[in-house]
């Protein structure tokens, strides 16, 4: 379960080496953005030496540069076959990106012997074209593990300016946590980039939350406790979820096709939504999740 | 495998880092490091250069380190890092 993301830049060994020990679900090691374009080259080798030889200690996503970069074949030669747990892939906007890049990764796993389809895709989705063609491009192939909102570059897309409260990228989020739930696969919602504003962090956090979001990434260590409590189930809600499947096991043995719970009808969503909130506890580790 | 071709560099100064610098140069190896731990670890770290420097079939070149407390696979990536720039290679 990736609650929280954490970007690391790719070419920053002080960072890199404190990745297992910062709290985050999943490290992203950045060969995009963070890295300049004339250390591209030291990046690849730098993340692929520390994915070989250091456990992080939690899942770890490669950035990888985007298709038209023409950087991509060089980071996937490196990358694949220290076997991460996905590779992000930028400025995916349509379902042919997704294609293309299945097809490279076919025939590099081909010639490594590694298992084709075992290296996973997490497309960013970061312009309009990506965010319209969300559903098509979750689709597109079994590699991919979830969609991820970039909002800086889609706000830039979309000429208009990035706010904290986020109203620009709404229609953004929605779209990106239907497609991916119609698709079977995961949401993850883009860094809160002030990083010295905590409470809005959590507002962001919780806001992702309440549309379906699995979790969401963070360029700063100091917001990943944050988001962990914020997209892992309360005591509360586990409490309620083990109720609810106690009186629905109690209304089998009753035989009875309806039964409440403090005088809400208990009905299939919601014993589906209580699995769900055992499995989350199970998964990690939680007090009453067993 | 053609030999260096012309001076490198890679790494930072920055803590954790190393910086390494690779220069064309007849006769053989030499390498210069400079390191907080020379004393302890300044063997492993030559092992660790001279492992990466045979992988790459480098046979000539004079290689400086100034390690800042850099992790193995670190100041093995930045030595690899400046042997690809020396043999020609871009980003």
């Amino acid at each position: 379960m990736i609650r929280s993301m954490l970007f690391l830049p790719g070419n920053t060994p002080n960072m890199l080496i404190n990745g297992d020990v910062l709290g985050a679900d999943a490290v992203i090691l950045d060969l995009e953005d963070a890295v300049s374009p004339d250390e591209k080259d030291a990046a690849r080798i730098l993340v692929r030496n520390a994915l070989s030889r250091m456990g992080f200690g939690c899942q770890t996503v490669v950035r990888v540069n985007s298709l038209d970069s023409g950087l991509l074949d060089g980071d996937l030669e490196e990358i694949v076959p220290q076997r991460p747990t996905a590779l992000m892939l930028p400025k995916t906007s349509s379902r042919e990106d997704i294609l293309e890049t299945d097809r490279r990764l076919t025939a590099l796993e081909a010639r490594l012997g590694l298992p084709t389809g075992s290296a996973r895709l997490i497309p960013l989705l970061e312009t309009a074209a990506g965010i319209e063609n969300a559903y098509a491009i979750a689709l597109a192939s079994p590699r991919i593990l979830g969609l991820f909102l970039g909002a800086e570059d889609l706000s830039a897309d979309l000429r208009c300016k990035r706010t904290k409260e986020g109203r620009e990228i709404d229609y953004a989020r929605h779209r990106i946590v239907m497609a991916a739930r119609a698709a079977g696969v995961e949401a993850f919602d883009t860094p809160f980039t002030d990083v010295n504003d905590d409470e809005g962090l959590l507002a962001d956090a919780q806001y992702a939350k309440s549309l379906g979001f699995t979790g969401k990434a963070s360029i700063s260590p100091r917001h990943v406790e944050g988001i962990n409590r914020v997209f892992s189930p309360t005591p509360a809600e586990i409490a309620y979820a083990r109720e609810v499947l106690a009186v629905i096991e109690e209304a089998k043995r009753q035989g009875k096709g309806a039964i409440s719970l403090h005088g809400k009808m208990v009905d299939a969503p919601i014993v589906n939504r209580a699995r769900q909130t055992l499995d989350a506890a199970r998964a990690l580790g939680l007090s009453g999740g067993e | 495998m053609p030999d260096i071709i012309q001076r490198a560099t890679a790494g930072t100064m920055e803590s954790s880092d190393a910086y390494v610098e690779i220069e064309p140069r007849e006769g053989g190896l030499e390498i210069q490091l400079e390191s907080v731990v020379l004393y302890q670890y300044g063997q492993d770290i030559e092992q660790s250069v001279r492992a990466v420097l045979l992988e790459y079939g480098v046979e000539n070149a004079l290689v400086s380190i100034v390690d800042r407390g850099a992790l193995d696979c670190v100041i093995r990536a930045r030595v690899e890092t400046a042997i690809r720039r020396g043999k020609g290679g871009r980003p």
